[in-house]
Parts: structure tokens; C-alpha cells; sequence
């Protein structure tokens, strides 16, 4: 592989000190190239997206190496960095500021970047993720779920960034949501070139969505596998097993 | 089959709003007897009201009516609050999704399953004690004693489920109604819950009714699944002809669900049709 897009070298995390510290992430590696979607799998508690919240700058004080295109994140993250990486997260109904028109969470990134044609880039977010311009006059109260999951990923594409961090972004949808936002995802990195890195405890999602998937449990990547061998089956850890076993258990209906 | 457990033949359930009553409910029906029956849908589509409905727990503004809403010999619709108390936890018990919310923080859970057994029978504290006991070793718990002295915080997510469980099912209910009782829960946990939760059912011989959004689980748990939307009925249909589902909204709900066995370039996103609501009396529920 030429230089990764986003690499994670050794990266350890932890809460708190001393005999009440918990290490949530312990010595994390993985590469991800350009245009690539990998996935981490993981229950609760598992660690996963702590990870992602270290790589977005949420987590400053982490052991390790963050590298975007080879070279060290800048810690605390600038505005470069943002640039380059932003983030999707779990819960469009918590990660949207109630009170503001979608219009004013939209224009922040458009202001701060100090970004020119701001209501024509507003307009061309929205109809890239399937919304029609006149959403940018509703509060996130007068929008669903899905649509606001669509706000959401907006936001995040609005600086034009390479990497794409998300956290879950579908879990808090119905399935019949879920479809629309993975598919407006998938055609983005498509149309974009886009880099994903995709955090979820579906396993269903990870594998729609991502070709390389790390399995997380207790803080530690157990197994990376391929796509492939995750349809098929092929895991070496015990706890891979157990994972896929479970999620496939409610397939026999297929 | 014998005598149903439950009856419901067109319940209604409706809410003031600022044109009038807008509809939660419009009209479901179903019986049930000794057995698995699942209601799937997803948010919105009126699954939960209609347990709620079943227990009398909706606020007091909604406007519940039925042709008929009868659990063996009791008329639910004209029941007394009084008789009420006594059929919640006692003929019918429920079991929520989230025990962390579900459950009584300030107190232990071995107190909570015997406050249920013993507001529901004349037992003493000693023998509440032991069967509190002895229900947590059914539920699958290995150290009852321990267990039974520790508060819902100190509980993971599938232990939190097994109190509830032990809880709702320790005055021998007749019909347990489960509302998502495994989606706050990880995939590895929620196979032996659901295996516990049968169990249970079973030993007992009470009917149950699974209320979830999630289709495969439901048909693998239950015998009959009943989907739900826009507050209806849209199909009912044996657990196992889930693959043979008619209806279009049960096809393209199935077919909406990522594939694991293989990759598809798109997923099918449903798509609603107004016509499959019968009566449409007020607007649809999700744009």
C-alpha cells in the first residue's frame, strides 16, 4: 500500500488513574488507503468509538500516532486538520442545535473557513444528500430522523473533506431509513473519492458498507478481515466467531 | 386451540391534537392464546401503543375505544383502576426495553422482584425471599445471593434484562408483553435473553406478545408475526412464511436489511403507498 490515507499507530487510551483508570483502547493499529471504507465492529464498551473520537481530536490526551497522508496529526488539532477530517455522529437528534435553522448550523463551518457563495454550497450539500434546498429553513425539530442524519452528513461534507469519520450513523434509524442514508453514503464515496472510516455494532452495516473490517473487544483490535471472509465466515479469533454466529443467527429466515 | 387469553377486535387509540383526535391506532384486531406472537414495525407505526393500550398505560388524554378488548373474563375497556392494579404485573406483566431506565434505581433487585411477588400474592417476606431466589436461578443467574443485594447501576445490560425478567414473571402472569426487551442490548447478549425469556414463557405456559422493529428476530422468535403501519395491521402472517411475505411494505421492509451473505450495490429503499392505509383520516406518520 502507498502512503495510507489515515493510519493509527499504536494508539492507547485511557480514563481516569491509577487503580479506578481503564484503558479504553489498547494499542490500536490499522491503515486505511485512499477512498477506502473500513469498518470497526465491537459490542458497548468495547472501545470503538473512542477511537474515532481520538482520531477527530475529541480524546487529546491519547499514547500513539495519529498519521493523515503520513503525517503526525497536529495535537490539538488546527484547522488544516478539519479540513481534511470531519465526523458523523451516533444521534442525529442530540448532535444538531435545536434552536438553530439548519441554515445557521450549515453556514458555522461556511463562516469559521470563511468560505465564499455560502448559500449555493448550502443548497449543493443538501441536494447531495437527497434533501431539497428548502430544508435549510426548518429546525432539526421539524425534520425526521433520517432527514436529520442527512443534515448531519451535510454539515460534515460542506468543508470538501478527504476522510469521513462515522460513528454509528444509522443506528438510532429505523432499517427502512438506514437504506436511504447508507445509500446516499455509499454514493458519495463513489462520486467523491472519499475515505470512510465507520464505527457500528451491526454487523450487517459494517459489511454493506466497508471492504476491510477490525473487530474490537475490551479495548484491543482481536482480527482485521476482508469483507469477503466475513460473509463467508472466516474468522481466526473465537470472539469473531461468536460475534458473526449472533448476528447471523436471525438470517436463517432468509 | 382454546379459549383465546386475549381478544382485541378494533382498537382504536387516539390523542387530541390541533385539528381534532389524529389517530395512534385505527382499528387493530387479534387474538391471543398460549403462544409467541410478534408485532413488528417500525418507529411510529403504533406497535408499542398497542401493549400499552393492553395494559391501560396510556396517558389519560388518549381516547381508547374497541369492539372488543377482553383478557379471558375480563372486560379491559370497563375494568375499575382498582382491578386494573391487580391484572398489571399479576395476570399481564410487561417488560420495557432499557432495564437501566426500567428498573427502580434506589433499589436492590432482589427488593424489586419481591415487592412484585408479594403485591401480587399474600406471601410472607421469608417465602417471597426464597422464591425471588429461586426465580433469578431460573432466569439463568449463577450467584442469586450476590445478585439479589446489588443495585440496577451495578447491572449490565443483559443481567439488568434477566432481573425484569425474573420481575415480570414471578407472579405467574398469564400474558407478558416484551417492548424491545433486547435492543438496548449488544448481538451477543440478546440470544440468551430471548432464549430465557422462552424458557420462562414456556415453563409457564403464558401466552407472549414480542413487540420489535426488527423483523429477523421476530420471526425467528415467534410463531405468528403481525407488521404494523401507520397505526394498522398490514399483514398477518406464520413466523416461518416471513420469506413468502405479500404484502409490499413487509417485502420491501425485509429487503430494506443489509444482506449478510452477500453484497448488493444498493439497498432497496421501501416506499409508501397511502392507499395500504385503509382510512386516512389524518396525515402520514413519517414523511
Amino acid at each position: 500500500m502507498s502512503i495510507p490515507s489515515l493510519e493509527i499507530k499504536n494508539l492507547s487510551i485511557s480514563f481516569g488513574v491509577g487503580r479506578s483508570g481503564v484503558l479504553a483502547v489498547d494499542r490500536a493499529n490499522f491503515r486505511v488507503g485512499s477512498g477506502e471504507a473500513f469498518g470497526i465492529i465491537g459490542e458497548s464498551g468495547s472501545g470503538k468509538s473512542t477511537i474515532l473520537r481520538a482520531i477527530t481530536g475529541l480524546h487529546d490526551n491519547y499514547d500513539g500516532d495519529v498519521l493523515i497522508d503520513g503525517q503526525m496529526a497536529p495535537r490539538p488539532r488546527n484547522r488544516d486538520f478539519f479540513k481534511t477530517v470531519q465526523m458523523v455522529f451516533q444521534d442525529p437528534y442530540s448532535s444538531l442545535h435545536p434552536r438553530r435553522m439548519i441554515r445557521a448550523t450549515l453556514m458555522e463551518p461556511l463562516e469559521i473557513y470563511g468560505l465564499d457563495r455560502r448559500d449555493a454550497r448550502i443548497a449543493q450539500a443538501l441536494s447531495d444528500v437527497g434533501l431539497a434546498p428548502e430544508y435549510a429553513y426548518r429546525y432539526p425539530h421539524q425534520l425526521s430522523g433520517g432527514q436529520r442524519q442527512r443534515v448531519a452528513v451535510a454539515r460534515a461534507l460542506l468543508l470538501e473533506p478527504r476522510i469521513l469519520l462515522l460513528d454509528e450513523p444509522t443506528s438510532a434509524l429505523d432499517v427502512s431509513v438506514q437504506a436511504g442514508v447508507l445509500n446516499v453514503l455509499n454514493a458519495l464515496r463513489r462520486a467523491r473519492g472519499l475515505t470512510y472510516v465507520m464505527v457500528s455494532h451491526d454487523l450487517r452495516v459494517v459489511a454493506h458498507m466497508c471492504s476491510r473490517i477490525a473487530v474490537m473487544t475490551h479495548g484491543r483490535i482481536v482480527e482485521e478481515l476482508s469483507v469477503e471472509d466475513l460473509r463467508a465466515q472466516r474468522a481466526e479469533e473465537p470472539y469473531t466467531r461468536t460475534l458473526i454466529a449472533a448476528s447471523r443467527a436471525a438470517v436463517t429466515a432468509d | 386451540m382454546t379459549d383465546p387469553l386475549l381478544e382485541v377486535r378494533n382498537l382504536r387509540v387516539a390523542y387530541p391534537s390541533a385539528h381534532g383526535y389524529s389517530d395512534a391506532l385505527r382499528g387493530i384486531s387479534f387474538t391471543l392464546g398460549r403462544e409467541k406472537l410478534g408485532i413488528v414495525g417500525e418507529s411510529g407505526s403504533g406497535k408499542s401503543t398497542a401493549g400499552r393500550a393492553i395494559m391501560r398505560l396510556l396517558p389519560a388524554k388518549a381516547r381508547v375505544t374497541a369492539d372488543v378488548l377482553r383478557l379471558s373474563d375480563v372486560d379491559l375497556l370497563a375494568a375499575r383502576e382498582s382491578e386494573m392494579r391487580d391484572i398489571r404485573g399479576g395476570r399481564v406483566a410487561m417488560i420495557l426495553q432499557d432495564p437501566r431506565y426500567a428498573l427502580n434505581p434506589l433499589k436492590t433487585a432482589g427488593s424489586q422482584i419481591m415487592e412484585s411477588y408479594r403485591i401480587h400474592t399474600k406471601a410472607s417476606r421469608a417465602e417471597a425471599r426464597d422464591r425471588m431466589l429461586a426465580m433469578l436461578e431460573d432466569v439463568h443467574i449463577h450467584n442469586p445471593g450476590r445478585v439479589a443485594g446489588l443495585y440496577p447501576h451495578e447491572l449490565s445490560g443483559g443481567m439488568g434484562q434477566r432481573v425484569m425478567i425474573a420481575m415480570m414473571l414471578i407472579a405467574s402472569p398469564e400474558i407478558v408483553i416484551a417492548d424491545e426487551p433486547t435492543s438496548a442490548l449488544d448481538v451477543t447478549v440478546r440470544g440468551q435473553i430471548l432464549e430465557i425469556l422462552n424458557e420462562r414463557v414456556e415453563a409457564q405456559g403464558a401466552g407472549l406478545i414480542l413487540i420489535s422493529h426488527d423483523l429477523p428476530l421476530v420471526s425467528d422468535f415467534c410463531d405468528r408475526v403481525l407488521v404494523m403501519y401507520g397505526g394498522q395491521v398490514m399483514e398477518e402472517l406464520a413466523a416461518r412464511d416471513l420469506s413468502r411475505a405479500r404484502h409490499p411494505y413487509t417485502v420491501s421492509l425485509h429487503a430494506s436489511l443489509p444482506p449478510l451473505d452477500h453484497a448488493v450495490e444498493e439497498l432497496i429503499v421501501p416506499e409508501y403507498d397511502p392507499s395500504w392505509l385503509t382510512e386516512t383520516t389524518n396525515e402520514h406518520p413519517k414523511p
